[in-house]
């Protein structure tokens, strides 16, 4: 039999991780990427990556209280299974991280420094100044290099992947890529294809990632009949500096390391912020979130950020909605060690010095928790069965999806510091998966399969061809993405209302046609990235409408996803009967909100190029669904009639899960 | 957030007399490698807070020149905008820099008549302001930049480190291989090979990596090897790296213009750098000449 081959789409952490452990393993492989992979966007993540760690654990953490702590942030909308695992690896990754050489902040007696993230009581966080995301990265680049240096690993850079090829049987067997400087596309045998593709910014326009977060890749994928889960759920990050291209990411580590967020009691104050005393200032978070005070989910962040600009007209200025992130009452030589690759960023884009003068920041669109479905197998103690093929598969056999693309780990709501350790972890665990999908195939794939791959490139090759041939005069496509971009920041961030979402949804099918008729004003055969951004722009429209639609059926609050007109209020009565009746209904309420919509979206592409919708139950039988109550007001008494509930249930001899259950293995595409 | 998209002129823009309403931008183009160049103006409308990056998405968008010629899209690398990939490197107002984090407003201030792209010129030109900087990463490949582990399986954490060892070494591993220091290198010259008639990919890149072994590896490569040989785990394998060092295109091909440090983006010692990987490599030689 010939060599088989793996083809990794996607150099950040996760394709990183998953390359140098199938060398490991033996296996060849290619990855392609749209930039060098050391540019790849993992690079702007700043803050650290979580695990529990030895001085934790004896302040009474372990890696259960990690996990609960991603399930309850993420409002218990992923499979609780791989997040177990997840949890259990993170002390295991960060060692091999620090064996990779990663420069981590270390503390006197030279170990590993920690520090607190949102959504955790504990200092969990370990970072390497506030560049972990680009330390990370380089660290994998480095030991992917040595595997190329050896002949192991082959690298495509400056290639695009067009698709996937699928034979008669639906399994996946290679993909199409396109050279981004000749424009040649070529089929590539593989054996196995791995997403790691990151996330789909650029649906939004502008947010914090990266220019190549096209979504691209993901949408292909999806469009070649992947399932697609919890596409509506995109996470808005509180705090990033507005700019004109992008909105640069303001790390929640700034918060972690005692920043503080406030906006002058008196609308607009137009005072040099530093001359407004403490009793002026309007500590928001902190006095409504006493226990977590500035670091609170970050879901939760971005809406009292959002609405005390909005409904109580507190922007920090007049005609742009802002906040003050402040973290001049810190001693300087503390932030320069800590965070002074993000003040850095403030400095030379703002052209103000963060140590002296409160940062201006506001929400920006940061991650997708959604993303390509993915299945797993689960072991009798709630574990993952490691090496199972099962696990990152997406629904098409042969191809799996890793890191931001997939959408497994982080619910409805991801966790700050979770993300490099879903994307390090999911990468890991592909490899052994993806070894024994590779032993269970009888021939290589690039054995007697010529046609296959023959009419896959010559179906690009049209694709490509039609739109160089286009006349012009038509639509610009820089200018329809601009207009998709506020459409659906418009629409699906902050705050959803579901006529405006039923608006973005026909808009959005008009700009698709619009980019239908769009022409190029380049047509040339070299290097031509008008043609590969049109390309780009053409696809965002599936996952955008994914986005929308799944949103707009999703009445309901969950994590990121907030439908005011859906949102359960607070304990009003103030006699004690009355406010225990109260709770008992909104327990009721709450469980009965459970049984509908704690599931995850599942959307596929039609035929007719609309998203179709289901829903799939989710694995909660690790920790019982509770009800999410950062802040809320009688949030105690809400409480205690839960847990009265759930003792009464237990003792009746059930799980003590309020809500639907269901082991693994009913997932919707589990095969 | 719709809001922010609304948000006008502020901070860095105040000061100026008057802000221009346009200005005009001078492009030093190329449709394709060895091909020849030339200068296109483009005019691009004021808007506070823009940086290069947006200016070229702006022209981008229009595809016009000042006088009215329809064109092609000017081709540009970028990637994450906040200046920590490196991809965007080129020569903004004749100055090495990313274009992501030079800002319109400083530039006008500079030079008010208008703003000037031109690609690296140390590395050969793909298309317009598109640079091929493969040599730059063949040469972290030549000096092994990697800690040599023995897997990746659970082997506990990695050894204890002092807050001044972390402190040394993490300047250092922020270099994101952008190539300032190389273009501002005297002694850094451009090697640009074309494939020969006949030659496959594969053939044509053995004989590019076997040139760009023979010449200067630059300050950025020579900065990794103290960084990986100061690691108590690289250390290990320090000779490695430091026979690179002494090979040819190494450390000896440096001339000392030192104009590396004053171009480095990260503000990484690379000067410092140098210095110690001249002591180093003096005493390599040395023991490996008595070692004979």
């Amino acid at each position: 039999m010939a060599d088989q081959r793996v083809m990794i789409v996607g150099g950040g952490l996760a394709g990183l991780a998953a390359a140098m452990k199938l060398a490991e393993l033996g296996v060849a492989v290619d990855l392609m990427s749209l930039t060098p992979v050391k540019r790849s966007h993992s690079v702007c993540a700043q803050g650290g990556i979580n695990s529990v760690n030895a001085l934790t654990r004896q302040q009474g953490d372990n890696e259960w209280l990690h996990f609960d702590d991603t399930v309850y942030g993420g409002d218990f909308l992923q499979h609780q299974p791989p997040v177990k695992e997840m949890a259990w690896w993170g002390p295991k990754i960060i060692d091999l991280m620090d064996r990779l050489g990663v420069p981590f902040n270390r503390t006197e007696e030279g170990f590993r420094d920690q520090r607190r993230f949102g959504g955790t009581l504990f200092k969990r966080t370990a970072f390497a100044g506030a560049t972990t995301g680009q330390q990370l990265l380089y660290a994998l680049d480095e030991q992917v290099r040595r595997w190329e240096s050896e002949g192991k690993i082959r690298k495509f850079e400056f290639w695009d992947f067009l698709g996937p090829i699928l034979d008669d049987a639906g399994v996946c067997r290679g993909c199409v890529g396109q050279d981004l400087y000749s424009m040649e596309i070529r089929a590539f045998p593989a054996d196995a294809v791995i997403v790691a593709s990151g996330g789909a910014g650029l649906i939004f326009g502008r947010s914090t990632m990266s220019m190549v977060c096209t979504g691209g890749a993901a949408s292909r994928c999806y469009q070649a009949g992947a399932r697609y889960g919890n596409a509506e759920f995109v996470q808005v990050h509180p705090t990033a500096i507005p700019g004109a291209d992008k909105l640069r990411l303001m790390s929640e580590s700034a918060r972690g390391e005692g920043g503080r967020v406030w906006v002058p009691r008196k609308p607009q104050d137009s005072r040099d912020p530093r001359q407004i005393p403490d009793s002026e200032r309007y500590y928001f978070l902190e006095e409504r979130y006493p226990k977590y005070g500035n670091l609170v989910p970050r879901d939760i962040a971005t809406r009292e950020i959002f609405n005390v600009c909005t409904h109580e007209g507190l922007s920090v200025e007049h005609d742009r909605l802002c906040v003050y992130l402040d973290l001049t009452h810190l001693p300087r030589e503390m932030l320069d060690l800590k965070l002074g690759g993000i003040l850095e960023i403030y400095e030379k884009f703002q052209g103000v010095d963060p140590r002296d003068v409160p940062m201006k920041i506001f929400p920006a669109v940061h991650y997708f928790m959604g993303g390509l479905w993915v299945d797993y197998e689960r072991t009798a103690d709630g574990g993952l069965k490691l090496g199972s093929p099962r696990n990152q598969q997406t629904s098409i056999p042969g191809l799996y999806a890793i890191g931001e693309c997939d959408y497994q780990y982080h619910g409805a709501n991801r966790l700050g510091a979770n993300s490099l350790l879903s994307c390090i972890f999911s990468g890991l665990i592909v490899a052994p998966s993806v070894q024994t999908w590779l032993k269970s195939q009888s021939k290589a794939a690039g054995e007697g399969r010529a046609t296959l791959y023959d009419q896959a490139l010559k179906r690009e090759q049209a694709r490509h061809d039609a739109l160089l041939a286009r006349s012009g005069g038509g639509e610009n496509p820089y200018l329809v993405h601009h207009e998709l971009g506020q459409c659906m920041t418009r629409a699906a961030t902050v705050v959803r209302y579901n006529n405006i979402l039923d608006e973005a949804y026909g808009e959005v099918q008009e700009f698709e046609q619009r980019a239908g008729r769009a022409s190029l004003s380049d047509t040339g055969s070299w290097t031509n990235q008008n043609v590969v951004f049109t390309k780009a722009l053409e696809d965002m429209f599936p996952l955008a409408k994914a986005i929308l639609k799944g949103a707009r059926l999703r009445d309901e609050c969950r994590g990121a996803h907030f439908k005011p007109d859906f949102a359960m209020p607070g304990i009003a009565a103030t006699e004690p009967a009355a406010r225990r009746r109260e709770a008992e209904a909104w327990c009721d309420r709450f469980e009965e909100n459970n049984r509908r919509f704690l599931k995850s979206t599942i959307s596929e592409h039609g035929a007719d190029g609309e998203p179709q919708i289901s829903y799939e139950e989710v694995d909660t039988t690790l920790i019982p669904p509770r009800p999410r109550l950062y802040g809320l007001v009688g949030a105690e008494v809400i409480e205690e009639v839960w847990n009265q509930r759930q003792a009464r249930r237990k003792a009746a001899g059930g799980d003590g899960n309020g809500a639907t259950a269901k082991p693994a293995g009913v997932a919707a595409g589990a095969h | 957030m719709t809001q922010t998209a609304t948000h006008s002129a502020h901070e860095h823009t105040n000061g100026h007399a008057a802000e221009p309403r346009t200005f005009d931008v001078r492009i030093l183009r190329q449709d394709g490698p060895g091909e020849a160049s030339y200068w296109e103006r483009h005019r691009v409308a004021y808007e506070p807070d823009m940086n290069v990056i947006s200016v070229l998405q702006r022209i981008a968008a229009q595809s016009e020149t000042v006088d009215g010629r329809q064109v092609t899209p000017v081709a540009w690398d970028c990637n994450c905008l906040e200046e920590v990939c490196g991809a965007c490197t080129m020569l903004v107002n004749g100055r090495t820099r990313q274009a992501c984090s030079a800002l319109v407003d400083r530039l006008l201030d500079e030079q008010p008549d208008g703003i000037e792209l031109r690609p690296m010129s140390k590395f050969p030109v793909v298309r317009d302001l598109v640079v091929n900087r493969r040599r730059l990463f063949r040469a972290l490949e030549k000096i092994r930049a990697w800690i040599p582990v023995d897997g990746y399986y659970e082997l506990g954490p990695g050894p204890r480190q002092s807050t001044d060892q972390q402190r040394t070494a993490y300047p250092l591993s922020e270099c994101m291989s952008c190539g300032c220091c190389l273009e501002a290198c005297p002694q850094y010259q451009k090697v640009e090979l074309r494939p020969r008639d006949g030659e496959t990919a594969e053939d044509f890149k053995t004989r590019e990596d076997a040139t760009f072994d023979r010449s200067f590896i630059g300050a950025h490569a020579i900065s990794q090897v103290r960084y990986f040989n100061s690691n108590p785990v690289g250390k290990m394998s320090a000779d490695v790296r430091l026979e690179a060092l002494v090979a040819p295109g190494g450390i000896q091909d440096c001339g000392n213009a030192q104009n590396c440090v004053v171009v480095c983006p990260k503000h990484i010692p690379l000067t410092t750098s140098i210095g110690w990987a001249g002591r180093a490599a003096t005493v390599y030689t040395i023991k490996k000449w008595f070692d004979k």
